[in-house]
């Protein structure tokens, strides 16, 4: 009795309990009593189902949903070429490279949020410095609308979301053994095509976790699109807010909660899969 | 066979720092030839095979092969098959793509390809594992497939780091013998890194033992065995009794040299001078023993008392003290009689032939 009273108080998996106890508390619950709390407004369950379709089919929800999933999906795209070449960096270089790097990249995340995306709108305004740089160089003679547009809120976005890609990106690039490459230089292979037949393919499920991780976190996006959008380049997560703040309309917020929630569901059981399917690959 | 695959190193260095970790290496390896550098770790022979494979830029000195200096070309121009020390077997080829690698890399083509690595793949005795993937694999298994892609493309020079190093006891001498025969079979040259002297010895035409980035001495394995350049080369290689000692006499190529308070006699290869101070080497094999009563033949004798007795297996191996704190190490092949006691009364001798006198 005692032995395996002591033995359950040893197990290291009680250390998340509290995490997990946190997580019920400041996020299920309230995200269950809320679904239900609205739910229950809309009446009998046949309510409910014609509700959440027509909310669903709404020309407002399914604009949001593809303007939504168009942004996330060239964010993911834009972060991913931008993000490769410095992850590749900051896995083949050396110490003191690899800090400054790494130094630039983390540093202006340690401001909020709301700061940098102010940064951005003094740089790309009507007469923010890129404009004003434009102008006087020739290039352009009105300025350039690099703002409260679909342009701006991807600008916005790939750069507050390009660390999550780095940065996972970076981690499977580190666990490919360096001597995969030196011995494809060795059996005859040049630089470009130890690459391309190498390198890439082994750190492949790094890029599909880092899209993915990217994208998940980009079809969730308010602060940033909110900012940096224009009227007509409303995400989802703007949407609902509006449905809570400004329409008092709860039950059309829940249901659209739910539907960004089931995507975000979706993918992060693909991104599981692919985790668990290098794991398996041993790299 | 083409006569093709020589390879020379003239005053071949590499600085760490300020350090030589290979200090001015010279040396002529023959196409179709099996050469070994075999040393401590941090003696330099990774180090020299990465030169030659240009993994290593040399930092003074060149390379050639076939008479063309290749100090400065790339890896991948250098056209050598290489078979790593941790294999390197590609995780998300299998094994037919990984042994098609260089093919592929060398855009051959397909029907090329195929011919080939099915040739190699046989020749290494895994015709039937080309769908398999690396981690599917035995240790042995993924050895072979690494062998099988370095000779694929029929490379004039293999070069090899420690191939075998991960191996257990066993499956070792049998790759040992395997690699030996695909190397006499293709007649290519085999560049082979090892720290194993048995491994060296059993698959070497030539050996250079390495020792603090230099080569302490360079050839066939029983000459390299029974006259050893130095002392280091006869105490890295096999065991060996050193006893150290100052030269009394030389007459020729005999040396008598005054060991505690005995006088023995041994060969010599170089010149020595009265008084000087050397070691005399003698293999335990070679020591005869018998108990103290008995007299024997042989040119030197020695009496003295059995202090450790060691039972090894196929040998028994004993230490026996010739003179205070000078102690001989016999073995004597294990013929089922028992061995003899501790503190018994021993008598030794050994030819003259069988001792060398070695300076440093």
């Amino acid at each position: 009795m005692t032995a395996s009273r002591s033995a359950l108080w040893r197990d290291p998996a009680l250390l998340i309990v509290p995490a997990i106890g946190f997580l019920a508390i400041g996020f299920v619950v309230p995200l269950v009593w809320f679904f239900i709390e609205t739910l229950q407004e809309m009446g009998s369950f046949e309510d409910m189902i014609l509700e959440a379709v027509s909310t669903i089919s709404s020309r407002a929800v399914v604009n949001a949903m593809i303007t939504t999933n168009w942004i996330a999906l060239l964010v993911t795209l834009l972060t991913l070429f931008a993000g490769y070449p410095i992850a590749y960096f900051l896995a083949n270089s050396d110490r003191l490279r690899f800090t400054l790097v790494l130094f630039c990249i983390i540093v202006p995340y340690f401001t909020s949020v709301i700061v940098r995306t102010y940064s951005w709108m003094v740089l790309l305004g009507r007469n923010g410095i890129i404009n004003q740089f434009l102008i006087g160089t020739g290039i352009v003679d009105e300025p350039v609308a690099l703002l409260y547009n679909k342009l701006g809120v991807v600008i916005g976005m790939t750069y507050v979301l390009l660390p999550y890609m780095i940065l996972t990106l970076f981690a499977a690039m580190k666990a490919i053994d360096p001597s995969y490459v030196r011995a494809a230089h060795g059996l005859g292979a040049s630089r470009i095509y130890a690459f391309r037949h190498v390198y890439l393919p082994l750190s492949a499920h790094g890029v599909l976790s880092g899209c993915l991780i990217v994208f998940i976190l980009a079809i969730g996006f308010f602060i940033t699109p909110a900012l940096m959008g224009g009227p007509s380049d409303v995400m989802i997560a703007m949407l609902i807010e509006r449905s809570v703040e400004i329409m008092l309309d709860w039950p059309s917020a829940a249901v659209m909660s739910l539907l960004l929630l089931a995507v975000t569901l979706v993918l992060y059981a693909v991104y599981y899969r692919v985790t668990d399917v290098r794991r398996m690959m041993g790299a | 066979m083409s006569l093709k695959g020589a390879i020379e190193l003239r005053g071949v260095t590499k600085r760490y720092g300020g350090d030589r970790v290979v200090d001015r290496i010279s040396l002529a390896i023959k196409p179709g030839e099996f050469f070994s550098f075999l040393g401590p770790s941090g003696s330099g022979k990774t180090t020299t095979l990465m030169m030659i494979a240009g993994f290593a830029a040399v930092d003074e000195g060149t390379i050639d092969v076939d008479g063309a200096n290749i100090s400065g070309m790339q890896p991948q121009h250098r056209g050598f098959g290489m078979v790593f020390q941790n294999y390197a077997i590609f995780p998300h080829l299998n094994v037919f793509e990984n042994v098609a690698f260089p093919l592929r890399a060398r855009r051959q083509p397909e029907e090329v390809i195929r011919k080939r690595v099915r040739w190699a793949l046989d020749l290494v005795q895994l015709g039937a594992f080309a769908d398999r993937f690396a981690r599917q694999l035995s240790g042995g298994q993924q050895q072979r497939v690494a062998i099988a892609r370095a000779i694929v493309f029929e490379p004039r020079i293999v070069l090899m780091d420690e191939p075998l190093g991960a191996l257990d006891k066993n499956l070792r001498y049998d790759m040992q013998v395997e690699i030996k025969e695909i190397q006499r079979r293709l007649g290519m040259t085999v560049v082979y890194v090892t720290h194993d002297q048995e491994e060296a010895m059993n698959m070497s035409d030539r050996i250079a033992i390495m020792n603090r980035g230099r080569i302490e001495q360079v050839g066939v394995p029983s000459e390299v065995y029974e006259r050893p350049a130095n002392a280091f080369v006869g105490r890295f290689l096999g065991e060996a009794n050193l006893l150290d000692g100052k030269v009394e006499r030389c007459e020729g190529d005999q040396v008598r040299l005054r060991v505690g308070g005995l006088v023995l006699r041994a060969k010599t290869h170089g010149t020595l001078e009265t008084a000087m101070g050397a070691s005399l080497f003698v293999r335990p094999e070679r020591v005869m023993i018998r108990a103290a009563e008995t007299g024997g033949p042989g040119g030197n004798r020695a009496s003295g008392q059995v202090r450790r007795v060691s039972f090894l297996g196929n040998i028994v191996r004993y230490q026996v003290e010739i003179a205070p704190s000078v102690h001989v190490m016999v073995d004597v092949q294990n013929s089922g009689r028992p061995p003899l006691a501790v503190d018994a009364s021993v008598a030794l001798d050994w030819a003259v032939d069988d001792s060398l006198v070695l300076v440093g």
